[in-house]
């Protein structure tokens, strides 16, 4: 049986989606939130399209160093988030994100201004189905561990986890780490749907459209991520339907206000 | 002498920055929120402000009237349609913040749809005479943005400190609870801020036309984000912060532009609050109040 290519690539986009609402579920669940996924998704997507363009490294080590160079950028960014909290580490990561985005602006290896086209369609719907169900099992996994224990410890109250003896800087390290990671490899495979990628697709409004993924959904589990990803990206899709074609952001708008006034601890949220 | 230039330049930017970061801030003292539609408000604004110099043939002053009352108008919109039946529910504390970018969507998609996706051009109905001040160079468009701004701030100014009802935000932004108890009514409070927020974005809105004239439906974001960090560096809920935190994102990037590369000069603003963040995490001016929100 052949999927229709419209709705295949509706499938892909959810897919990567999900990762992507779950590379910020992650630093969520310790309490740090992030509005530069956008950023770590560009490095992601720019460093593994840039293997495989240009070096003609195989598609799964070039996706996989694509995902451990936006971690270990990741770390980097992660450090400064032991002191800077709230509100202030969510600006600050906006501006990382900033700063990736003018970054390969310009960068002339990378196509600066013009983009990075030409790059290979490696990225199918198993593919992404499987990097989908391996992140779902890293969370999952992650949860119910000793570490996953710690991490919820850290998000409920920072001072009586250090008194227990957890070591803070390395979770919130790690954790933003991970995240980065994740969103790195999800960037890779939207790269190699896309074949062509240029900066402005890593701009604040990626970063907005993760962040109302998991808020959408619930930041209490990764379930609400997932879910979160399915309504932003299949929504818009079923407002296609019809003759609203025209208005259907205004509508996908006015609807993220709906359900926020409705459910506003969010979608698989738990009340408290 | 060039150097004073490039500040001169650079301090007429960052006035327009002020002017939304104060926005910014003053909404998230009275309601310890990250208002993201803030940006389309002053997008809205300049586009009111250039319908009015198109159509109606009006000078500056309408343009800048005009222009600070509907987006009055669409920020307590906002906050009433977006914002209010959420706080009432008490969900998730960033359930609003979410919807606020909802509310952003809107009014880009309602812009584009009213004012056309393009650039478009933003007529300066004035005589633009230029004066020499030994080295300096100074335009009237620069003066009027420079006069209009810094007086607005200093309004601003004597309007929270000196008045009845500024003094009633201070309270309402210290503590919503006490201050409902002692008898201010916090909803108007709330709704007058909002309305105070949006017109100087409005005006920001016409100034920012001005001095680089065009607008486009999407300039929102970038102002946006610009007055985000502004607000940030002076220390969230700091009115004087916000208009420090401004002008000197402006000064930083007309400097870079001039002496360093000026593709980088929306990047360079990040840099330096990143580097303040390490230094005082809670920006310049910030306290320990106001962590979580």
């Amino acid at each position: 049986m052949v999927l229709d290519p419209y709705i295949e690539s509706v499938l892909i986009f959810t897919g990567i989606n999900i990762i992507l609402a779950l590379s910020l579920y992650l630093p969520v669940s310790a309490g740090l939130l992030s509005l530069g996924q956008g950023g770590f998704m560009a490095i992601g997507a720019y460093a593994s399209a840039y293997l495989t363009t240009e070096l003609h490294w195989p598609f799964a080590g070039a996706l996989v160093s694509g995902g451990l160079v936006a971690g270990i950028v990741g770390l980097l960014v992660g450090i400064p988030s032991l002191r800077i909290k709230g509100v202030y580490l969510v600006i600050m990561t906006l501006g990382f994100g900033e700063i990736v985005r003018v970054f390969f602006l310009n960068f002339e290896p990378t196509g600066a201004a013009s983009g990075l086209g030409g790059i290979p369609t490696y990225t199918t719907l198993p593919v992404v189905a499987i990097v989908v169900a391996l992140t779902l099992l890293l969370c999952f996994q992650l949860r119910g561990s000793r570490i996953g224990r710690a991490i919820e410890a850290v998000r409920e109250d920072e001072l009586a986890a250090e008194v227990i003896g957890i070591n803070l800087t390395r979770i919130k390290v790690a954790v933003f780490g991970l995240g980065a990671f994740v969103a790195g490899i999800g960037g890779g495979l939207f790269a190699h749907y896309a074949t062509f990628i240029d900066p402005a697709q890593f701009a604040f409004q990626r970063s907005a459209e993760i962040f109302i993924m998991v808020v959408l959904g619930g930041m209490g589990n990764f379930a609400g991520a997932a879910l979160g990803a399915v309504v932003v990206t299949v929504l818009p899709e079923l407002l296609r339907l019809g003759n609203a074609q025209e208005w259907r952001m205004t509508v996908f708008g006015a609807l993220l206000i709906a359900i926020m006034i409705v459910r506003p601890w969010g979608l698989l949220g738990v009340r408290r | 002498m060039v150097l004073i230039q490039q500040i001169v330049n650079g301090v007429m930017l960052g006035s327009t920055y002020s002017l939304i970061a104060i926005g910014y801030t003053l909404v998230f003292g009275v309601l310890h929120l990250v208002h993201l539609a803030h940006g389309e408000v002053f997008m809205i604004g300049a586009f009111v402000g250039l319908q009015v110099v198109l159509l109606a043939g009006g000078g500056v002053t309408a343009a800048i009237a005009a222009a600070a009352v509907s987006a009055a108008l669409v920020g307590v919109l906002v906050y009433l349609l977006a914002i209010k039946p959420i706080k009432a529910r008490k969900g998730h504390f960033l359930a609003p913040m979410i919807s606020t970018i909802g509310a952003g969507i809107v009014l880009q998609e309602l812009a584009t749809r009213f004012f056309g996706g393009e650039q478009v051009g933003f007529p300066v109905q004035m005589e633009s005479h230029i004066w020499h001040l030994g080295g300096i160079t100074l335009t009237s468009v620069q003066l009027v943005i420079l006069a209009v701004s810094l007086g607005l701030m200093l309004a601003l100014h004597l309007f929270v400190t000196m008045s009845r009802v500024g003094m009633a935000m201070r309270a309402t932004a210290e503590s919503m609870t006490i201050s409902h108890t002692l008898g201010i009514r916090s909803e108007r409070i709330i709704v007058l801020t909002f309305a105070i927020a949006s017109a100087l974005a409005g005006v920001a809105g016409v100034l920012v036309g001005m001095s680089f004239n065009s607008i486009s439906p999407y300039m929102g974001v970038d102002m946006g984000i610009k007055g985000l960090a502004a607000m940030l560096l002076g220390g969230l809920g700091n009115v004087y912060g916000a208009m420090l935190g401004g002008l000197v994102i402006g000064v930083v990037e007309v400097i870079s532009v001039a002496y360093l590369a000026s593709s980088y000069r929306d990047a360079f603003a990040f840099f330096v609050i990143i580097a303040v963040l390490l230094l005082r995490p809670r920006g310049i001016f910030g306290s320990t109040d106001h962590v979580e929100a």
